[in-house]
């Protein structure tokens, strides 16, 4: 036999001996496979889901408008006069200052927030609507319905719904209320110079913080936000809720840690009987090392790949029914959506290093030292 | 051999075993990472940024509870005590969201 087969004949009476020995501690084997299994489960859905919301958040934020200005009084947002539109006309870099109307409105009627906003790129008949898919679940409203909603004054407003938006554009659409200019403005008393917002299209990415500058510079009482800034906040809120989500669970990651340590350190007397009995009949240290690593390995890895495993399909295949609450929030119109799977090999690595690495070197350390002993001390 | 005897038939062994174990999961995760690589020509990840840019949206219809929450980005510096300077703080989301961190810097 050569040397190679000879190697892989050893490893192999190894795995045989090893996965003997562990069938027969079969309940507690099982029982850290589970607890093992389930802890790499909910870190991997934690680290998927987050990913996925944040990846989603930057493909549709990256085609918001490069800068909003908002005015500010006393500290709070107000109405942007007609006047500032033509102010940022002129600055080199800009090229359209889009002026926005939008706002939010409370339907009492289901408890709800909805976001009422004029498309500016078409041309909505008065008294009809474009709603939102959750909005149109909320109120069970389709296209040819008819909801009122009470104005500024006290008046009802009736619309009729012209469409629903596509399903397929919920998680940034959900609230949506589209409406004709003249409705917005009749619905909150709006007049005819003032706007919530504008919108500035500035199409050299290097030239925005500078537009954003002579912004400021033309109107000291404005506030320019820079679509960065809109990303980079949804990252933190994602990288927040992910932290928030894990710190309860802390306590649990603790507890296995410490289950794992005495597991895999705190070797019983049987094991170290085992071990003498071993060496007492001629096995190497090395042998005992590696039967201890086929053991570690087995587990460890078996936990990491049907965690994983049940990790990508819970939060891509069922859209994570046990983080989405947290991760969502509360509100009452709740985009049903599916997450795009997005698996990066640093996730993977991180998650095996985070969870099979340390397994494997607490195992084999208190191995090892049993195993240099003599076995006559260690059966003692 | 006589022929009453029962042929011997070779068991498969504990080790080989759990490695055909450890294969199928491997395979299982495989098979995970191979459905995430698929291209895919999903509605959503056209329609909506269409929306977004037709629209100039500026926030996701992910918590639509309160203003500060709905439009993220767009929070004024007082957001969370509109009403008065002491003000508790009224939503659930409100109080688990950090404040943008533009307004940190």
């Amino acid at each position: 036999m050569t040397e190679r087969g000879g190697v892989l004949a050893r490893q192999r009476y190894l795995a045989d001996y090893t996965v003997a020995a562990m069938a027969r501690r079969r309940a507690r084997n099982l029982g850290l496979l589970a607890v093992y299994g389930g802890m790499v489960f909910v870190l991997a859905s934690v680290l998927f889901y987050t990913s996925a919301l944040k990846h989603e958040a930057g493909l549709l934020l990256a085609e918001a408008p490069e800068i909003v200005v908002q005015r500010m009084i006393a500290g709070r947002h107000d109405l942007i006069p007609g006047g500032h539109t033509a102010a940022l006309t002129g600055i080199r870099g800009v090229r359209e200052v889009q002026p926005r109307l939008w706002g939010y409105h409370y339907d009492a009627a289901v408890r709800a927030n909805y976001t009422l906003m004029v498309p500016p790129d078409r041309d909505l008949e008065p008294g009809t609507a474009v709603i939102g898919p959750a909005l149109a679940r909320a109120r069970g409203a389709s296209a040819g319905d008819m909801l009122s909603f009470r104005g500024h004054d006290g008046a009802l407003t009736a619309f009729r719904i012209d469409a629903v938006l596509p399903q397929a554009s919920t998680l940034a659409s959900a609230d949506l209320l589209l409406v004709a200019e003249k409705d917005f403005r009749r619905l909150f008393g709006i007049p005819e110079d003032r706007h919530t917002d504008l919108a500035l299209h500035v199409p050299n990415p290097r030239e925005v913080q500078t537009v954003a500058e002579k912004v400021l510079e033309a109107l000291p009482d404005s506030r320019p936000i820079l679509r960065d800034e809109i990303l980079r906040t949804y990252d933190a809120v994602f990288d927040w809720r992910s932290a928030l989500v894990l710190l309860p669970l802390s306590g649990a990651l603790l507890a296995f840690a410490i289950l794992a340590w005495e597991k895999a350190s705190g070797l019983s007397a049987d094991e170290r009987r085992e071990i003498g009995i071993l060496k007492a009949i001629g096995w190497e240290t090395s042998d005992v090392l590696q039967m201890k690593l086929w053991e570690g390995a087995l587990i460890s890895l078996l936990a990491f790949l049907l965690g994983t495993t049940a990790a990508y399909w819970h939060v891509f295949g069922l859209s994570a029914p046990l983080l989405a609450p947290v991760m969502q929030g509360w509100s009452v119109l709740y985009p049903d959506f599916r997450l795009t799977p997005t698996v990066s090999a640093t996730q993977l690595l991180t998650l095996f290093f985070l969870t099979v690495f340390p397994y494997l070197v607490a195992t084999l350390v208190p191995v090892w030292r049993a195993a240099v002993t003599d076995p006559d001390e260690v059966m003692r | 051999m006589a022929s009453g005897t029962p042929r011997h038939r070779p068991r498969s062994r504990p080790g080989d075993r759990a490695l055909i174990v450890l294969l199928l999961a491997s395979l299982a995760l495989a098979g995970s990472l191979l459905h995430a690589a698929l291209p895919r020509a999903e509605a959503h990840t056209q329609h909506a940024p269409m929306l977004v840019r037709d629209l100039g949206l500026t926030g996701l219809a992910l918590f639509t509870e309160a203003r500060y929450t709905r439009h993220l980005g767009l929070g004024d510096r007082h957001a969370a005590f509109r009403d008065h300077p002491m003000a508790l703080e009224h939503f659930p989301s409100g109080s688990l969201l950090p404040p943008p961190r533009h307004l940190h810097d």
